[in-house]
């Protein structure tokens, strides 16, 4: 996981994980549906306060953006030559505002949990033949293995780089992907010995 | 007791392990063997990991062929990776995998986790992102991970292989206070001097299946 959960007692912690990601699908919509920076700043003050409710600080809601930055930039620069400052201020701030609400269900409530919340949801797929327990695993899967394939590329980019091989991207692609698939093999095994049946 | 009868194992054209036919029923057995010796196929052969192309692998009488999930219910097996093997995010998601795996209910599930990491010292990594562990505690959550299900024997592969010194030392303690029968695939050789039996590897093959002071003394010598 990428530091996703805050471990905490609020009563965001507390609450079960399907009534947020409801209020999340709902208050994404009317984001979405509003049209007024008003509105879009008032929605983006409700969140910061729900920060709060969650016992979460200023400075985990702002490293929730930070890696974005980037983005908000460009978006701002764009709409603002394109369409003027109002809805360039509109589009970032809706487009914040919906970070941080998301991030705020990903920080109060586990995975797992969340994860067991999906895997019932997508039950009524099952007459169509989707196996709900399997996508619940391959999400679980993602957020564990993406630090860690992080990290592989890192040793292997290092490594290259030792060899002045650091802009190839076929010299550092292939080691991954060997590497990745080796230690799919082991993961598959793991998750069998471990008693798991889909 | 693992018994394993005139046990061949082939990949493709390759022949792996040739022949072998034991009875483990010492409480700590080693495996020890040159890389590509076949002591890892070996050790994945004893929880039906791998199946063998010829002959069988019984554990307490159940076959690895047919028995498979009670096999390994029985026999747990630790990776020399910690990080292939952890498949969860978070330290106590992950211990408590196995155990829903089993239909073990959420207050056993959450008094073995207590209890598991109150033994390794890591209470307080109980709500901590698994890939923030250091090496060690990485192993030592693996470890956990098969522990909390029960199981009666324990294979570990080259499990200290990636620690540090402080790591392994901690590692080789946890794996020294087990209570269920270890079986240890190792290069670590001081890690076996207390071990009731170890077994010798060589292309697919035993050579030699003896007490420490005898069966490491034959290994180095033939690998010199």
């Amino acid at each position: 996981m990428l530091d996703l959960y805050a471990p905490g007692t609020s009563i965001l912690h507390r609450m079960s994980p399907g009534p947020k990601m409801l209020a999340l699908m709902v208050g994404a919509t009317a984001l979405f549906l509003n049209q007024s920076l008003v509105v879009t700043l008032a929605a983006l003050i409700v969140v910061l306060g729900l920060y709060r409710l969650a016992q979460l600080t200023m400075k985990q809601a702002w490293q929730q953006l930070r890696p974005l930055l980037w983005i908000f930039v460009l978006f701002f620069a764009l709409q603002w030559w394109f369409s003027g400052v109002t809805l360039a201020a509109y589009v970032v701030l809706r487009l914040a505002a919906l970070i941080l609400l998301a991030s705020l269900v990903t920080l109060t409530t586990r995975s797992s949990d969340m994860i067991d919340t999906m895997t019932w949801a997508l039950g009524v797929l099952r007459p169509l033949g989707v196996n709900p327990a399997k996508i619940g695993l391959a999400i679980s899967l993602a957020l564990r293995f993406i630090p860690v394939l992080a990290q592989i590329t890192q040793d292997v980019r290092e490594a290259q780089k030792a060899r002045g091989l650091e802009r190839s991207v076929i010299a550092v692609a292939m080691p991954v992907a060997i590497r990745t698939l080796k230690m799919a093999d082991d993961i598959s095994d793991a998750i069998d010995s471990r008693g798991y049946r889909p | 007791m693992i018994e394993i009868d005139n046990v061949t194992l082939r990949y493709g054209d390759r022949t792996v392990l040739s022949d072998i036919s034991l009875s483990l029923g010492e409480a700590r057995i080693a495996i020890i063997g040159a890389n590509g010796s076949g002591k890892s196929s070996f050790a994945r052969l004893l929880n039906g990991l791998v199946l063998p192309s010829e002959g069988t692998v019984r554990v307490d009488g159940m076959s690895t062929k047919s028995d498979g999930k009670d096999v390994r219910r029985k026999v747990g097996f630790v990776f020399q990776n910690p990080d292939n093997q952890i498949v969860f995010p978070v330290v106590e998601e992950d211990l408590a995998f196995g155990m829903k795996n089993l239909g073990f209910s959420k207050e056993d599930i959450a008094r073995k986790t207590t209890e598991i990491l109150a033994r390794y010292d890591m209470s307080d990594l109980r709500e901590h992102p698994a890939h923030l562990l250091s090496g060690g505690q990485k192993q030592l959550l693996a470890i956990s991970g098969v522990l909390v299900m029960e199981p009666a024997y324990v294979v570990l592969d080259e499990p200290t292989t990636l620690l540090d010194l402080r790591n392994k030392r901690r590692v080789t303690r946890a794996i020294d206070a087990l209570e269920q029968t270890v079986i240890l695939a190792s290069h670590d050789l001081e890690l076996l001097q207390e071990f009731d039996r170890v077994i010798v590897f060589d292309e697919g093959r035993i050579v030699a299946d003896d007490t420490p002071d005898k069966a490491i003394p034959f290994y180095v010598e033939r690998m010199s």
